[in-house]
């Protein structure tokens, strides 16, 4: 298990180091001058050449890029027009928001967190909650309307349903305020009601693929021998398919919700463009735009590091519901 | 946006599928494992209905400029004297009338019917594009994975990892304009095929990774069998074993994968026009349309409308029949 651990957190480290290196080349290397934007208005030929010269942009690729690493693990000296000292999960410094990047990102983060982790809450309850019924309920009315639900959520766009939830319920009926965002330990009711149309949409789409996959995978179970055996000893249907039958079809799940929700922490791009909430998909997003380069970097860091860490997390959450797994 | 649906269908069908061409008893008469899928297909109604949506969704983007002559007015024709002074369409539902099926852009004034068929045409052609290509890639990579393992294996998994790692919208964002910028200058106005050039190769650069992972397992899982062994021991060469040993044995997932790729890649094109790359003003696409079409929410409803719901008439076909057609390929699927 230690050595499954092991190994599997180096290849989550190179896989980080690959997209760093793979993201830094991709907009340092490609044609555009990255200094174009950073220097959003009255632009002279001094003035460009004074970032070029802070940024380091003269320096070789290489120490450019092993000055960035730094930065994130211990920190660096930043220009005087940079902020000075840049602490140590250092992301660097953007001319266009003229701010730290850490400072950007650590006011951005918790939006998309308050939005994905609600959320995924939601759908995983929605979908595999959907899954089980119809499978238990396999052929009857409540099972179609289950895989039709399912198939409607699969098939739709999340901006087209975020229109149609906007259009009905702030603008018509005005039971919602618009949506925002406010911190959770600020106003819980604000934060909840400012955010519940964008929890319902994702959670909407999403749960239909854990529907009908929970379902496929729990009929599948239904008909082994150990479900048989345990109602055969007289176990109680809610213990057999609550607790046995469940974790053994649960974990495909387990692997599709990691890389989803991994995926959605980096940044729910559309949903966050759809209602307006400035989180780590938008400033991403607006980033590109404005050729903001070091806040680019940062966020599709960050969204990697989701990733990846979900994966290992999977892998971990294997082992605790597959006793197989553990011993490999 | 992952292109995580897929990836369900692909665990499902590793976990679901253990023998895909199982050998059946048809009575007298003898079938091909492939005439058995067509006649449960035909049994289907769900899948013949999906299917015969699909048929004439492709014909309508085939045969888009017919459509145009028929209906009398073409994509980039405006209606300026319908719309009233602040360019919002005159009359019910965004200027709906019988000369113009779905009413009217505002602002432009251009018809919105036929400004659909033609971003029918657009979204499809992508789709089918990109869906071919990494089709073409996640076989060829998952089943050198699958097949040969070791170093091979360990290597294309973890571009796989990588692949997924990336975040595909934010890459995407970044590297369409940047790519555009190479080939084309400042303010040169950019063809609309080299627009969807570039959309399909973003696809095809982080679409695959589903497929391959789906053929891997499904090759490992052949690997052992006694086929193999007996093809390897009468000293198949590497191609023979890829193409005439392994593939014709797991075509069944694959096909399936692709008809639910397809959809995938039509919202992955409307997603990305939605946030602002993807193709200019001057191509149609359904993407576009609604990313347009947003900022008349409150005031021109139906402009929102009939893009949104043609694009989910598309996609929820696609599944359908994708789904259908994974039923009436595995037998012993659950439904």
């Amino acid at each position: 298990m230690a050595r499954f651990l092991i190994k599997r957190i180096f290849s989550a480290t190179l896989t980080l180091f690959a997209v760093s290196v793979l993201t830094f080349l991709m907009f340092f290397a490609l044609p555009r001058d990255p200094v174009t934007g950073m220097c959003p208005k009255n632009c002279n030929p001094e003035r460009l050449e004074r970032v070029r010269e802070e940024l380091g942009l003269r320096d070789p690729l290489i120490s450019q890029y092993a000055g960035y690493m730094k930065g994130i693990v211990t920190g660096r000296d930043l220009g005087s027009a940079q902020g000075g000292r840049c602490d140590a999960p250092c992301l660097g410094w953007s001319y266009v928001t003229n701010e730290a990047v850490s400072d950007t990102i650590g006011r951005v983060l918790p939006v998309t967190l308050s939005i994905v982790i609600p959320a995924a809450v939601l759908w995983l309850l929605l979908g595999v909650g959907l899954g089980m019924i119809s499978a238990l309920r396999r052929g009857t009315w409540l099972d179609r309307l289950a895989i039709g639900f399912s198939l409607t959520g699969a098939s739709l766009q999340l901006y087209f349903v975020g229109a149609v939830l906007l259009l009905v319920f702030v603008y018509n009926l005005r039971l919602l305020p618009v949506p925002s965002y406010t911190p959770l330990f600020e106003n819980p009711l604000k934060w909840a009601s400012g955010l519940v149309l964008a929890w319902v949409s994702l959670a909407f789409l999403f749960s239909a693929i854990y529907a009908r996959l929970s379902r496929a995978q729990m009929l599948e179970t239904l008909s082994e021998d150990f479900v048989r055996t345990a109602r055969a000893k007289g176990l109680a249907k809610p213990k057999v398919y609550g607790r046995h039958a469940l974790r053994a079809a649960i974990t495909p799940v387990v692997t599709i919700a990691g890389l989803d929700v991994g995926g959605a922490l980096g940044g729910t791009v559309i949903t966050e463009t759809t209602f307006g909430i400035q989180g780590l998909g938008r400033t991403a997003v607006d980033a590109v735009r404005s050729g903001d380069l070091p806040t680019i970097m940062a966020t599709v860091l960050i969204a990697a590091v989701f990733v990846v860490l979900a994966n290992v997390l999977v892998d971990l959450l294997y082992a605790a519901i597959d006793p197989r797994v553990r011993l490999r | 946006m992952s292109l995580s649906p897929v990836e369900g269908v692909a665990l499902a069908e590793i976990e679901s599928s253990g023998d895909p061409a199982a050998p059946e008893r048809a009575g007298v008469v003898g079938r091909s494992p492939g005439q058995l899928a067509w006649i449960r297909l035909r049994r289907d109604r769900t899948a013949m209905v999906s299917g015969a949506m699909l048929i004439f969704f492709l014909l309508l983007a085939l045969a888009a400029p017919l459509v145009e002559m028929a209906y009398g007015i073409g994509p980039r024709q405006q209606f300026q004297h319908l719309l009233d002074g602040f360019g919002m369409p005159l009359g019910y539902a965004g200027g709906v009338t019988g000369e113009h099926w779905f009413g009217l852009e505002p602002g432009l004034g251009r018809d919105i019917f036929i400004r659909l068929i033609y971003g029918l045409r657009t979204s499809l052609f992508i789709a089918f594009a990109a869906a071919l290509i990494t089709a073409t890639i996640g076989i060829v990579l998952g089943t050198l994975a699958g097949y040969l393992g070791g170093w091979l294996d360990a290597v294309i998994n973890w571009i796989t990892d990588l692949t997924l790692a990336m975040p595909f919208l934010v890459i995407a964002l970044a590297l369409t304009p940047t790519l555009v910028l190479r080939f084309y200058g400042e303010r040169e106005q950019v063809s609309s095929a080299f627009g969807v050039g570039v959309l399909i190769g973003v696809f095809a650069i982080f679409g695959w990774t589903s497929t391959a992972r789906l053929v891997r397992g499904q090759v490992i899982a052949l690997r052992e069998r006694e086929f193999v062994e007996a093809a390897r021991a009468s000293g198949a060469g590497l191609g023979h074993m890829l193409f005439r040993q392994l593939l014709p044995n797991i075509w069944a997932p694959i096909l399936v994968s692709f008809s639910l790729a397809v959809p995938q890649f039509i919202t992955s094109e409307a997603a990305l026009s939605f946030i602002g790359v993807g193709l200019s003003d001057e191509t149609p696409s359904f993407g576009r349309m609604i990313y347009d079409s947003l900022d008349y929410l409150q005031t021109d409803p139906a402009y929102v409308f009939f893009p949104g719901i043609t694009i989910f008439a598309l996609v929820f076909a696609f599944n359908l029949f994708g789904d259908a057609l994974r039923d009436a390929l595995d037998p012993k699927s659950s439904r």
